[in-house]
């Protein structure tokens, strides 16, 4: 049986020869570093949910209606009279935090371990377009339950683009292809959804891991691995892909599986914060919610948008500071002048910036979810305060600061004391 | 991060109420309670369905709560044909938004929206108001386009006994805002368990691989 299997893989590999090159080149003879640790879980766990999502997806829109009449009611069916509906759509649902959760967690590991530095410049490029697809994406798809919550939003973030100068309301216009948020603008974010943006989503996650591929992985000790080879030019230090963190990836894939099933299983509404409370009201044109939020997902920009305050009557400059900080990432290779790539040879300029950094996303994030007047109201009045709630000054400073851990950047990591880094990985 | 789960488990309940100040009592409902839920049916048929349907939620479906489909069909349709139909309500949106000036919304995820401690609440705290054009007026809600639909129930018993009816009420309510919600979670057990077997096998196997790696 063995020899007849061998045999016939013989045939098809000299036929087609690509297919095992492919294989050894991604998979038995990539030489990944033996040191990866926690943080090196969430390159394929994003990709894992990729996979949940298209798959969900494909048996959500089998009776999905993307129509204005019937998209809120054909959830609702999918939800009770689809066998098993229930577990697709929250399966979908979860899964789309579960995305921006683990792509978060990633890209903080490329900041602790300097993934993005030189010679991976492209790999980070392609990650950060990853990103700016996925929110697309979320974005999308998130009107297509047509609820309140979808509805106002999706009016609230077009709108956004309203407030580009000259081109501001044409541009809405053309993105909704309505006067308003309508079964027009339902039936074109499902087209995107559904195949655009997850066309260009495979893509780039190809071109991010045939990147990687090309120059090799980083690793927490963010020293180059293929400094080091043995008499058969590998790595000493690293490892193949397959099986050895085929194997490990599997052990880390199956504790997310069982974290993401907890949620989809027992909390699918996570509190409200992974499916909306006011999302299960139908979409109303003519009766605007008291309190539109973004998903989680997006607060942090949402709240940098909300933080700016109007020019000229004009919204365009928090609509300028959100995609200004979101676009920034893509320079952060040649914002970082350190000498080395790893947080655990930095010194304390990187690490305080990194920290603070950290929590002011985090706060932004946590305001972004909350009105403007969760923390009240400063008690003094001044020529300054332009508005009293502090929720909105601390905004401003959180802005502030994640601002300014980019563009100090250049200073401070070529200021920073960094520690000799050693010449092999340490496990 | 910490910061970031701290505040995704512990904001959540501000969201609710946001109308008024009025607190929120904690609704007592139970949906594994049958009996509850059945009254909490036969309530709604006979009190809400006047004005309210839950176009989503078909009546055979209500073989979930212990009753079969010729208890259903002779209990608690009253405006439908087959079994298999969705409870739909007769009463048209152009008609109830004459007759109320909003149209009774549809109750099939009602409980998914408001959650249970609102609306058991709300359909405790009605009161009399001579200013409102139907008399009545409500804590939760004020100036809700509802009257009191159960101000007979109210009346007729004891406190006690008509917290316990609401109650019922919400909870087939809830049951209804996700019919699976029972499944779903047994069958999520389940499914850890098969994780956990899996978990076992799976780190076996990668200390097995990794025995030579230092």
């Amino acid at each position: 049986m063995a020899s007849r299997l061998m045999a016939l893989w013989d045939w098809f590999d000299s036929r087609m020869p690509s297919v095992g090159e492919e294989y050894r080149k991604h998979m038995s003879e990539y030489y990944a570093p033996k040191n990866f640790n926690f943080w090196y879980y969430f390159g394929v766990l994003s990709m894992l949910v990729l996979v949940i999502q298209i798959v969900s997806g494909i048996f959500l829109t089998m009776n999905y209606k993307p129509d204005a009449a019937l998209a809120f009611g054909s959830v609702e069916y999918i939800m009770r009279d689809v066998p098993g509906g229930w577990l697709l759509r929250y399966m979908h649902s979860t899964g789309g935090s579960a995305f921006f959760l683990v792509v978060y967690l990633h890209m903080f590991r490329a900041l602790l371990y300097g993934s993005y530095k030189e010679p991976r410049e492209l790999i980070w490029i392609f990650g950060v377009m990853i990103y700016l697809a996925l929110m697309a994406e979320a974005f999308l798809g998130y009107l297509l339950p047509w609820g309140q919550m979808s509805f106002w939003g999706a009016q609230v973030i077009v709108n956004l683009f309203g407030a580009v100068p000259f081109i501001g309301p044409d541009l809405a216009l053309w993105i909704r292809g309505d006067y308003v948020v309508s079964d027009v603008t339902l039936n074109r974010f499902f087209a995107l959804h559904v195949i655009a943006l997850p066309l260009v989503l495979l893509g780039l996650v190809v071109a991010h891991i045939l990147a990687l591929h090309d120059v090799g992985s980083n690793n927490p000790d963010g020293v180059e691995i293929k400094q080091h080879k043995d008499a058969n030019g590998r790595p000493v230090d690293g490892i193949p892909f397959h099986p050895y963190y085929t194997v490990k990836d599997t052990a880390g894939a199956i504790v997310f599986l069982a974290v993401f099933c907890i949620v989809m299983f027992f909390m699918p509404e996570l509190g409200g914060y992974f499916l909306e409370h006011n999302n299960f009201i139908p979409a109303d044109p003519l009766k605007t919610p008291e309190h539109i939020a973004p998903l989680w997902y997006f607060t942090p920009y949402y709240s940098i948008l909300r933080a700016v305050p109007p020019l000229f009557n004009s919204q365009f400059p928090g609509v300028a500071a959100m995609g200004i900080a979101t676009l920034i990432l893509f320079l952060l290779p040649w914002l970082d002048r350190s000498a080395v790539k790893s947080i655990r040879y930095r010194g304390a300029y990187y690490k305080s910036a990194l920290a603070i950094f950290v929590v002011a996303f985090l706060v932004l994030g946590y305001l972004g979810v909350k009105p403007t007047t969760v923390w009240g109201q400063f008690g003094f009045d001044a020529f300054f305060l332009d508005t009293k709630d502090r929720a909105t000054w601390m905004a401003r400073l959180c802005t502030v600061l994640y601002f300014a851990f980019f563009i100090l950047m250049p200073w401070y990591t070529a200021k920073d004391k960094v520690k000799p880094v050693p010449d092999r990985v340490t496990m | 991060m910490k910061g970031l789960i701290a505040a995704l488990l512990f904001a959540p309940a501000a969201l609710f109420a946001a109308e008024t100040g009025h607190p929120l009592d904690a609704a007592p409902i139970d949906p594994r309670d049958l009996v509850s839920l059945q009254s909490g049916a036969r309530t709604f048929v006979n009190y809400c369905m006047g004005c309210h349907g839950m176009q989503y939620m078909r009546y055979n479906r209500l073989t979930d709560l212990g009753l079969t489909e010729a208890q259903i069909r002779d209990n608690l349709m009253f405006s439908a044909e087959k079994v298999g139909e969705t409870m739909k309500v007769a009463m048209t949106v152009k008609d109830g938004k004459a007759w109320f000036g909003v149209p009774p919304p549809d109750l099939s995820v009602v409980a998914r929206s408001r959650g249970a401690d609102w609306l058991y609440t709300y359909l405790r705290t009605f009161h009399r108001d001579a200013r409102s054009a139907h008399g009545w007026n409500n804590k939760v809600f004020p100036n809700a386009a509802m009257p009191h639909a159960l101000w007979q129930v109210q009346e007729q018993s004891s406190v006690v006994q008509y917290d316990t009816a609401v109650r019922d009420l919400v909870n087939f309510l809830v049951y209804v805002g996700e019919p699976s919600a029972q499944s779903r979670k047994s069958i999520g057990v389940v499914v850890l368990f098969v994780l956990l077997l899996l978990f076992i096998l799976a780190y076996a196997m990668k200390q097995a691989f990794w025995k030579d790696v230092r």
